[in-house]
């Protein structure tokens, strides 16, 4: 069919194209990446280009293997949002091998496996984030606090090279936890929100992004801005990110009323870890979430209590990427369910009547 | 129910903004286009049944006479354009994307432009009653001219079935590059209320909403002005959004009431007519005129100097592209009617039908033809569709074959307006996809039909021959038995003389 002429309208269009959508998402996280960049110094550059080119060398082999012509593929952009998405959420002294394996499975078995773009059921980042952590929990449990770029402490280019690419236990020296691996352990060891909050990161640190994590679990306010951006150039819609981050915080909020000393209060909720990352850039991908408002909605509002959920209960610290995994695997379901109401019909889909006729039809 | 009073307007779901373009052709007044060489005029320029040739090769026809006269309930008279000589009957490409031949009846203009004898019009057709109205709307051939081409008369014969109390006048031309609305309801306000107040008195209808987009402010104030000799009629300003003059969401804006799927705005108490209808229903009551000319809106950035033309209908679409200097460029795509839902052209050798709007020459930039991606369920369509429907997973079913599911999901509700496929990042030819379904599934029904009729006749045929068969067998049987009895008789009559002797 697609080589016939084409005979029906419209004969214009909106100038909107795949490679528009995914630059603007890029563009979204350039600030908070490069400031992220800039906290983490050379060994975080270093991981950022090798997952970046990692992740457009698996989409070109696989676009060669399923026969389907490279160049428009390769230029949708898609790629390369997936290879930065997964970076962000790396711990930035990470070694190369980690990025790359990320990004290999990222593409291959995230989403080529399904069929290429538009196709895979679960965000490829995601996947990709998830069978990293269960199978290299030391490397990807491993952060560093900023050591920001040219500053006193931070490594030289050649020391970088090693941290990245070479053997150094540089990084077993600094290692620091990220605000919600320390509250998860602390807590754990029976101590209350009040005895651990001296020895961690303060609110501001996390919401500026001057604490331990991966990149994109800094900088929640750069983050938040790119967000912003992306609800105003209409690439995403609020309903995501506000029912995420709204379940979320009402879900702490609750606990925290309950009993403050055993549960974080919202505000450290929304501004630690990938809250922010998740609700306006990885539970909003486009091919993974539903397509109706109230689909969005209800999906939003299941990763939000998920998150919650696993941080608070479960044995990880941090649970944005099983959420966001978990709800995706609903998706089908919730469009499925959740259609939006056609135009003359009622919510069944049978045509409305009007009192005023009567009864007659 | 009773007519609601118009305190705001609704806000309808969907829809998109895409660029207008109509300062192209918005200020140029509407020009009278020189009688063309030949008019090639249709016997189907409206939906419903084609009209029946009335005249014949190398007759003399004078302007506004009857040509072909409309046949069965639902269908619409032709008129001449002007006086002179009918070449012939016969087939000539139509003013369709497919460029197949129809009925098309040739006149060979003599230039004199002489009216045939108009009936001579009543003095004040508000004397009329409304069944006149109607017949004589219906005599004139008027179609409804926004492009939708159904008999007017048709639709103002509805106060017989149903509750009517608004006529709406769409007003809102809300396909880009299109003006001629527009124009008309500039220079002509008071000639198009008139229309309305009969078309109003037609209906039986007290109220009548004159709704116009707001990127058409002088349309606004000339019609706003003219309103003041009509109190029942009221001007009201739409907010300008594509598809705002799809009649169902025209009303559901005007009134916050959707009309039930497969039915007609009527349901509701409304009917829709639009601006071009209104004036063509003024010139055949006040005038005797019929319905043989028309507005058109020549333009895209292909044409020298875009222009709105009053054009006889049949004057070949050449003449038009000629009048406006020819082409700047050569077109990328050539469009009858507006560059959402209108159609490609064959050639320019088509006439102009009482459904021409507009006649666009579009570049390739004006067109943003895009390679096709695969679908990344953005579920921008989703959001644009003014009708609620999942576009994306009914273009889906639809590629995958499984068009019974995409009719599950609202196919059939789909009007066709092309938000879907105008915002899609991944160019996917949604409308194809759909318009490719419904010809499918119409085609398939006419198909289950005529297998069904064929068993149906072949079943009754056997069943004729059999009784034809046991009949012969019968008479046969029955033959048999008579010439034997008769043999018989003749046996023994032979006998007994026999034995006589």
């Amino acid at each position: 069919m697609n080589e016939a002429p084409l005979i029906s309208g419209p004969y214009t269009h909106a100038r909107s194209s795949i490679n528009r959508t995914m630059g603007l998402v890029m563009l979204a996280l350039l600030p908070a990446t490069l400031f992220s960049l800039y906290l983490f110094g050379w060994p975080a550059i270093f991981l950022f280009i090798t997952t970046l080119i990692a992740a457009m060398v698996a989409e070109a082999i696989s676009l060669r293997i399923s026969g389907r012509p490279s160049r428009p593929f390769l230029l949708d952009g898609s790629a390369l949002l997936t290879g930065w998405l997964l970076a962000m959420t790396l711990p930035p002294w990470a070694p190369w091998w980690i990025g790359v394996v990320g990004a290999l499975l990222a593409i291959i078995v995230g989403k080529q496996i399904f069929g290429g773009i538009g196709q895979n059921l679960f965000n490829p980042a995601m996947v990709a984030r998830v069978a990293l952590l269960i199978s290299f929990p030391l490397e990807m449990t491993l952060f560093n606090p900023p050591i920001p770029l040219f500053s006193a402490q931070a490594p030289g280019f050649l020391d970088s090279l090693s941290i990245t690419f070479g053997n150094s236990d540089h990084l077993d020296a600094i290692s620091s936890a990220t605000a919600l691996g320390h509250y998860k352990t602390e807590l754990s060891r029976g101590l209350s929100i009040t005895d651990i909050t001296g020895g961690t990161d303060t609110l501001w640190q996390l919401t500026t992004g001057t604490a331990a994590g991966s990149m994109g679990e800094t900088s929640a306010l750069l983050l938040l801005l790119g967000g912003l951006f992306l609800l105003y150039k209409r690439v995403i819609t609020w309903h995501i990110p506000l029912a995420m981050l709204g379940t979320l915080a009402l879900c702490a909020g609750i606990f925290h009323l309950i009993d403050p000393d055993t549960y974080l209060g919202p505000l450290t909720h929304l501004m630690s870890g990938a809250a922010i990352l998740g609700a306006f850039f990885i539970a909003t991908d486009l091919v993974t979430s539903p397509t109706s408002i109230r689909g969005q909605l209800i999906f939003g509002a299941g990763c939000g209590l998920l998150v919650y959920v696993i941080r608070t209960f479960a044995g990880y610290p941090e649970g944005v990427a099983f959420a966001v995994m978990l709800m995706n695997a609903c998706t089908p379901l919730i469009d499925h369910y959740f259609k939006p109401r056609i135009y003359g019909r009622d919510s069944k889909g049978e045509p409305l009547s009007y009192a005023e006729k009567g009864g007659e039809s | 129910m009773g007519a609601p009073t118009l305190t705001k307007l609704f806000k309808i779901r969907g829809g998109v903004h895409p660029d207008d373009c109509k300062l192209l052709s918005a200020d140029q007044p509407i020009e009278t286009l020189p009688m063309p060489e030949l008019l090639h005029i249709p016997l189907q320029q409206h939906i419903g049944a084609a009209a029946v040739p009335m005249v014949r090769r190398g007759e003399i026809v004078k302007k506004g006479q009857l040509l072909a006269r409309s046949q069965g309930a639902i269908s619409a008279p032709v008129h001449a354009p002007t006086s002179g000589r009918i070449m012939g009957v016969g087939g000539y490409p139509a003013h369709h994307a497919s460029g197949l031949s129809v009925r098309t009846i040739t006149l060979k203009p003599d230039g004199k432009d002489e009216w045939r004898d108009n009936t001579p019009p009543v003095k004040d057709p508000f004397t009329l009653s409304p069944e006149e109205i109607s017949k004589r709307v219906a005599e004139a051939g008027i179609v409804g001219m926004g492009g939708a081409t159904f008999p007017s008369a048709v639709k103002l014969n509805l106060r017989k079935r149903y509750a009517l109390h608004t006529l709406v006048l769409n007003g809102a031309e809300c396909e880009p590059y299109l003006t001629c609305d527009d124009r008309l309801m500039r220079e002509q306000p008071s000639e198009i209320l008139d229309g309305v107040a009969l078309m109003a008195r037609a209906l039986g209808v007290e109220q009548v909403l004159f709704a116009i987009e707001s990127n058409k402010p002088e349309a606004q104030a000339a019609i706003a002005e003219a309103t003041q000799a009509h109190p029942n009629i009221t001007m009201v300003g739409l907010p300008t959004r594509y598809p705002m003059g799809s009649e169902k969401h025209l009303v559901q804006t005007l009134t916050g009431k959707e009309t039930p799927a497969r039915g007609l705005t009527a349901d509701i108490g409304i009917v829709v007519h639009n601006v071009a209808t209104a004036l063509a229903v003024h010139e055949a009551l006040h005038h005797g005129r019929p319905l043989i000319s028309r507005v058109v809106t020549v333009s895209g950035n292909a044409i020298n100097q875009p222009r709105n033309l009053r054009v006889p209908l049949g004057t070949p679409l050449e003449n038009l592209i000629e009048h406006c200097g020819g082409y700047k460029q050569e077109p990328a795509r050539l469009i009858s009617g507006g560059p959402m839902m209108g159609q490609p052209l064959p050639s320019t050798r088509v006439p102009v039908v009482k459904g021409s709007n507009g006649l666009l020459a579009l570049t390739q930039d004006e067109i943003q033809a895009g390679h096709e991606m695969p679908c990344i369920r953005c579920a921008s369509c989703v959001q644009a569709c003014p009708c609620g429907l999942v576009p994306l997973e009914m273009a889906a079913n639809i590629r995958a074959g499984s068009l019974d599911n995409s009719v599950n999901l609202g196919l059939l509700d789909c009007i066709a307006c092309g938000s879907c496929a105008y915002v899609c990042p991944s160019h996917i030819p949604l409308v194809q996809y759909f318009n490719y379904a419904k010809g499918e599934l119409a085609s398939r029904q006419r198909m289950q039909h005529k297998q069904g009729e064929t068993k149906r006749l072949a079943e009754a045929r056997s069943q004729r021959m059999e009784a034809i068969k046991k009949a012969k067998r019968e008479a046969m049987m029955k033959r048999k038995k008579e010439m034997e009895a008769k043999k018989k008789r003749e046996a023994e009559a032979t006998a007994a003389a026999e034995a006589q002797a």
